[in-house]
């Protein structure tokens, strides 16, 4: 049982072009029965942010391999990955590096 | 992998229990056993165990000792011991503070957490035995429940300070944000000097496209300019893709005013006889990922980005080619059968034979993933869309089968550059001795260069690559001077064929 949650996720590097080119977003996550883990907010982005194209943000479970992901500015490899427990105000950046440099 | 058998520290007397140094240091924090086990295959061997008692949450509790697992494999002997735990080298952080990949981390393949509770470990850490088990609570936790509560990420290993943004791809070490920038900054200015890239005087082009690469490579170098002793010039191509490299030209704009750095644009248009990247498209074959356009434009831009830096009097061309794009360009090179390439690409660039200018690639040994990570806590502002024409580039298709195979083997990426360097070719692939070329004098294995054997073929309509086996139907001449390729008898009405 998870409460609601107020988080904010950010796209860069080209990511937010799947999303209006909106960069920040503020969103409420609302109560439900499962936890608020990367994996479910990946879910509700997919669901209630995306705009176009999930198979360039989505790859199955995950992100596409090629996006990284910050949480509070540090790599989620640190902090388990999809299993990351959500906390209120935290902050999530997805900045894809699928472009030239 | 062996597992250590004993704890006694070698010839370090005040070791006199059976526990980890760390351990009796946090002895009356640690609830629970603690199981350091291996694979599962090796736990039999796993002797004894140290029960530390206590009652506070572990988790709670600071990690007073550094947090330090190895470092490096190369640099394990220059570790620096931590200033709390004296008498006992690379004291480890207490595992429950840790999440659960980072006991993996020191060695090639970082395993995952077995689902069990117990950690996939690791290689011996030098000078430093553990005996028994740390079973930690954590994970304990995910096999009675299936939600593991939230794990802060560790300590950072080098300052001790902050906390960890990043652990390294190759080195398993967990760095903050500004420790990681240093050490990345540290990175290319060793590939420098090591590889004697940019010597002391030296007018340095940085071919600039506004991208996150060579935003990067022009950021690192103007920090590291006063130590080489070089100065720095932006030179920039524009290759006339409507909707995209005008953009991107803004950003290299606003970088070299921010930057105060000397900027010049070449465009194809006025190099090429007026032939923009959007009318080669138009002209060339091809259609969704193989249109060929791509492979023209590689070699246009080389040319370009060569008479830029002649204009602006420089002495050497630096790009921001990162390790995934070099392993891409093996790749690619293989899948193409180009032994040319394969045979040229690779090292260190190019020391510029036959008047061209040498060139090197400061970034090659930087992961992308790092190159981004660098971008993004230096905060620098890149320019990151896609080229109109990249979908359909050949290279997508290398891109994401490295990316498969990163996912499955994180170090596929360098081994597969360092594979190719060690390439020796046979003799019948080997290229000829290059000479010049026939029109502009440039270096050419053939009659004609690329890039004018490219152009020759847009102008006559007829356009036809130059990659792969050999450029067969090519109805040139061979030049007085240079060895006839009995492969090319040139036939006055040779239908160009791939």
């Amino acid at each position: 049982m998870a409460a609601p949650l107020s988080v904010e996720v950010e796209f860069g590097g080209g990511a937010e072009l799947l999303f209006d080119g909106v960069k920040k977003h503020q969103v409420t996550l609302p109560g439900q029965e499962e936890p608020w883990d990367i994996r479910n907010l990946l879910v509700w982005i997919t669901k209630n942010l995306l705009k176009e194209r999930p198979e360039l943000f989505i790859q199955g479970d995950s992100v596409r391999p090629g996006i990284l992901v910050l949480i509070n500015d540090a790599d989620w490899e640190l902090l388990g990955e999809l299993d990351y427990q959500l906390q209120d105000q935290d902050s999530v950046l997805f900045i894809s590096t699928l472009h030239g440099g | 992998m062996n597992l250590p058998v004993t704890a006694r520290r070698h010839g370090n007397n005040s070791t006199h229990s059976s526990a980890a140094p760390w351990a009796r240091a946090q002895a009356q924090k640690i609830n629970g056993a603690v199981h350091f086990g291996s694979s599962r295959k090796s736990k039999e061997s796993v002797s004894g165990s140290c029960r530390p008692n206590g009652t506070s949450e572990p988790r709670a509790q600071k990690a007073k000792g550094a947090v330090h697992f190895g470092g490096s494999r190369k640099n394990n002997a220059n570790v620096s011991r931590s200033r709390k735990l004296s008498g006992s080298p690379e004291p480890l952080a207490h595992p429950a503070a840790l999440p659960h990949g980072i006991l993996g981390a020191v060695g090639k393949e970082v395993p995952r957490p077995r689902g069990n509770g117990s950690l996939g470990v690791v290689t011996s850490v030098p000078g430093f035995r553990v005996v028994g088990s740390v079973d930690v609570p954590a994970l304990r936790s995910a096999r009675e429940k299936p939600t593991p509560p939230a794990m802060p990420a560790p300590p950072c290993t080098s300052c001790h300070a902050a906390r960890a943004a990043l652990r390294r791809p190759r080195s398993g070490q967990a760095l903050c944000g500004a420790c990681f920038c240093s050490a990345f900054e540290a990175e290319v200015l060793h590939t420098v000097l090591a590889g004697r890239l940019l010597p002391p005087g030296a007018a340095v082009a940085v071919g600039a496209s506004g991208g996150k690469d060579s935003t990067v490579l022009a950021h690192v170098l103007r920090g590291l300019a006063p130590r080489l002793g070089i100065s720095l010039q932006l030179v920039a191509v524009d290759e006339g893709i409507g909707g995209y490299r005008d953009a991107a030209l803004a950003a290299v704009r606003r970088q070299a005013a921010r930057w105060e750095l000397p900027l010049t644009v070449v465009a194809y248009e006025d190099l090429f006889g007026g032939w923009t990247m959007d009318a080669v498209a138009r002209s060339t074959a091809g259609s969704g990922r193989s249109r060929s356009c791509c492979t023209f434009c590689g070699v246009l831009r080389r040319r370009a980005l060569e008479e830029g830096a002649r204009r602006v009097g420089a002495t050497h061309i630096v790009t921001g080619h990162n390790a995934d794009d070099m392993a891409e360009t093996v790749l690619m090179n293989f899948l193409r059968g180009d032994a040319g390439r394969l045979a040229r690409g690779g090292g260190l660039g190019s020391p510029g034979e036959g008047g061209a200018l040498p060139r090197c690639r400061p970034l090659q040994f930087a992961s992308q993933k790092e190159v981004v990570l660098y971008a993004h806590f230096r905060r620098l502002d890149y320019f990151s869309e896609e080229c109109v024409y990249a979908p359909e580039a050949f290279r997508g298709h290398a891109r994401d089968l490295l990316k498969r195979l990163e996912a499955a083997r994180p170090s596929a990426v360098l081994d597969l550059v360092h594979s190719a360097e060690r390439l020796a070719l046979a003799a019948s692939a080997r290229p000829p001795r290059p000479g010049a070329c026939s029109r502009c004098g440039a270096l050419a294995s053939r009659a004609l260069c690329q890039a004018c054997a490219l152009l020759d073929g847009l102008n006559r309509g007829r356009p036809r690559l130059a990659i792969g086996k050999g450029r067969r139907g090519l109805d040139e001449q061979a030049t007085p001077g240079t060895p006839g390729d009995p492969a090319q008898t040139p036939t006055p009405k040779a239908v160009p064929t791939f």
